[in-house]
């Protein structure tokens, strides 16, 4: 499932630079992209970042700006919506109010002149992929929100095209609904094999579902990544900070030697260790980064290389997991959350309770911006 | 509480008398026997049977509907195109001006539009030798040239209330502009360019003071005929043919408003079993 770490393998879509413009305002500023067959890419960041413009751009809504759009080896930045084998799924899904679910489906067919036989026999296999079948006949405003989201599905996905754009095609959906969705979406894009860039600003979203995630901040991709990449090794503290929640510690590099760095924090009064391959100048301004769930809380002092004590200000029970807010000797929060393995009666750490804090040195990362 | 509900009251009293009084003598009086108009002497029906029989109403009224029905098509045709422009187009240069052009017939007055639209008519027969004389090609040019702008501003306030992206959606899906503006735009705003048709068709059937303007002998409407006749003094049968036009047009707006009640009857009863279906 790794074909897009091939050395060889040529990418099927290519973004070279591109860049919209809103007046003085740079929605998409300098975006360069290459996503492979098969893939299910991802496009994550806060509102308002440019996902919907970039989107809109492959589509071809949008011109850019500056910039090129290849597809499969052609050049596709001035192509008409039309004339490109892409198609999208709208925020609002974009239904046609006065057609019924079949005349939606069978619309995009009947463009292409296909005939009318393979038209019927094709919609009907689509809307069975989404399992709208018996509502064939029903107009949009007759069905409900997920039913409507499945339809635009349908709508796209029958014409068979290269590649599928999906813009927060889950967002109207209420959070159970959305898992299932979320793993018929998968299965679905498993099934036909088609290439999916789905636009989410829902971070957890985006973990389960996409083989590759590009985080965009501002209108520029922040980071690229599996998502494993990406969560475990965030190369700032904006990708850092927006996948999952995240615990800084500021100091300089005292030491640098066989893969791991040693980093003063003079706010804890204390080096700390950190496994990295980076070469650093002794001296320079970094920020040690560790999630919440890698750090150990213990009642009892802990042998481990990082090491910090404090004591427990809050303590939020979410069911699975604990999650606590210590404080530390020079009045810094730091976040931590642990499995509940035992009964919460039996809790062995609780409010007020002194504690030590420790991790490894390879569960925290070294960030330079 | 008991105050209140009387102020409300004859406020709603006041109201209707004031709205329908005058419509409502009117038609009292058509029914009245003596040739004197505001002398009643009994009912009959004698007017409604002379209206018939007299053919200058009758050619004028004739002529009234078919210039209306010629205008309401033209107006809806080049209205919608209007109006897709000022809606769809985005930014263009001179957009301002252009929509602020196709607002000012709906405030300018009357006499005005008319009197520009006399001097417009008189300089192209001198120059090109078109339109040839006054009559009912300049009385229906006339009336296009104001009606199309009251159904550029309906189509493009429903434009502007239709989710663009539908359109999109259709772009996408493989359709050319000119496509999905037949298959897809055109029957979503349908209710709109009827509404504008029917606008057109009746203030084309209103005017008065621009067809008199923009007229020629031979060719006169019914607002015109009606309105030498009164001159010479009110006579029934004039009370008659409103009497008349009064009908047609409340019969038209209840058929109009029982339509638009059926239809979103239907479509709650369609959302309720949507969402019923879901649980
Ligand atoms: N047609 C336009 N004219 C001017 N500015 C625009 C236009 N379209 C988008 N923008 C601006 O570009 C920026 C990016 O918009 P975009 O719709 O791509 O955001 P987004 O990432 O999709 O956000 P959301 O998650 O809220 O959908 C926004 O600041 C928006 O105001
Ligand atoms: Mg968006």
């Amino acid at each position: 499932m790794t074909k897009w770490r091939k050395p060889d393998e040529v990418p099927f879509l290519r973004l070279e630079g591109v860049v919209k413009r809103f007046g003085d305002f740079a929605a998409v500023d300098g975006v360069s992209l290459d996503i492979y067959r098969k893939e299910l890419f991802c496009l994550l960041g806060g509102s308002g970042c440019g996902k919907t413009t970039l989107l809109r751009m492959l589509a071809g809504f949008e011109q850019p700006t500056a910039g090129r759009i290849y597809l499969d080896g052609a050049d596709i930045t001035e192509a008409p919506p039309y004339e490109r084998p892409i198609n999208m799924m709208f925020q609002s899904y974009a239904l046609f109010p006065h057609m019924s679910v079949e005349s939606n489906v069978a619309f995009g067919l009947k463009q292409d002149g296909v005939a009318r036989v393979e038209i019927r026999r094709r919609v009907a296999e689509a809307l069975e992929l989404v399992q709208l079948g018996p509502l064939a006949k029903r107009r949009p405003h007759q069905l409900s929100g997920g039913q409507r989201q499945r339809v635009a599905l349908a709508r796209c996905l029958v014409k068979r095209p290269k590649l599928l754009l999906l813009d927060e095609p889950l967002a109207a959906l209420d959070k159970k609904l959305r898992e299932h969705t979320q793993f018929e979406l998968m299965n679905i894009q498993e099934e036909v094999g088609i290439t999916f860039i789905v636009v989410t600003h829902d971070q957890e979203e985006a973990m389960s579902l996409s083989t590759r995630i590009a985080v965009m901040d501002r209108g520029q991709i922040a980071q690229v990544g599996t998502p494993t990449e990406i969560y475990e090794y965030p190369k700032s503290r904006f990708t850092a900070n927006f996948i999952g929640s995240i615990n800084f510690f500021d100091g300089k590099v005292a030491r640098s030697e066989e893969g791991e760095l040693t980093v003063t924090v003079p706010d804890l009064g204390r080096d700390l260790h950190v496994r990295s391959t980076r070469q650093l100048a002794i001296g320079s301004d970094v920020s040690v980064a560790v999630r919440p769930e890698k750090i150990v809380i213990s009642r009892d002092p802990l042998d481990l290389p990082n090491s910090v004590r404090g004591k427990v200000r809050d303590l939020g029970y979410l069911g699975s997991v604990s999650v606590y807010r210590v404080e530390l000797e020079n009045g810094a929060l730091i976040k931590v959350s642990a499995a509940n393995t035992r009964h919460s009666a039996e809790r062995e750490v609780d409010w007020d309770d002194e504690v030590y804090l420790g991790w490894r040195a390879t569960s925290a990362v070294v960030l330079t911006e | 509480m008991r105050r209140r509900n009387w102020f409300l009251f004859s406020a709603l009293c006041f109201g209707f008398a004031f709205l329908y009084g005058p419509i409502l003598s009117l038609i009292v009086y058509s029914f009245n026997e003596s040739r004197l108009v505001t002398v009643w002497s009994g009912f009959s029906t004698r007017w409604y049977g002379e209206l018939f029989r007299d053919p200058q109403i009758i050619d004028a009224a004739l002529l009234s509907l078919r210039i209306a029905a010629v205008n309401a098509t033209f107006a809806v045709a080049l209205g919608t195109l209007a109006g897709l422009a000022v809606a769809r187009f985005g930014r263009f240069r001179g957009r301002t001006l252009f929509t602020g052009m196709i607002a000012a017939p709906l405030v300018m007055p009357e006499v005005i539009t008319g009197l520009s639209l006399l001097l417009l008519f008189v300089t192209l027969e001198a120059a090109v030798g078109w339109p040839s004389g006054r009559g009912v090609t300049t009385i229906t040019i006339a009336h296009i040239t104001f009606s199309m702008a009251y159904v550029a501003v309906i189509v493009q306030s429903r434009l502007s209330t239709m989710d663009a992206s539908v359109e999109e959606a259709a772009l996408d899906l493989g359709a050319r502009p000119w496509k999905v503006f037949l298959v897809i735009t055109l029957p979503i705003i349908a209710p709109a360019l009827v509404a504008g048709w029917l606008l057109a068709f009746t203030l084309s059937l209103d005017d008065l003071v621009i067809a008199s303007f923009v007229s020629g002998p031979g060719a006169s409407t019914l607002p015109m005929v009606v309105f030498s006749k009164v001159r010479l003094g009110v006579s029934p049968d004039v009370n008659a043919l409103a009497t008349i036009i009064v009908g047609v047009v409340t019969l038209a707006v209840i058929v109009s408003g029982w339509l638009m009640i059926r239809s979103e009857r239907r479509r709650e009863r369609d959302v309720q079993a949507a969402l019923a279906d879901r649980s």
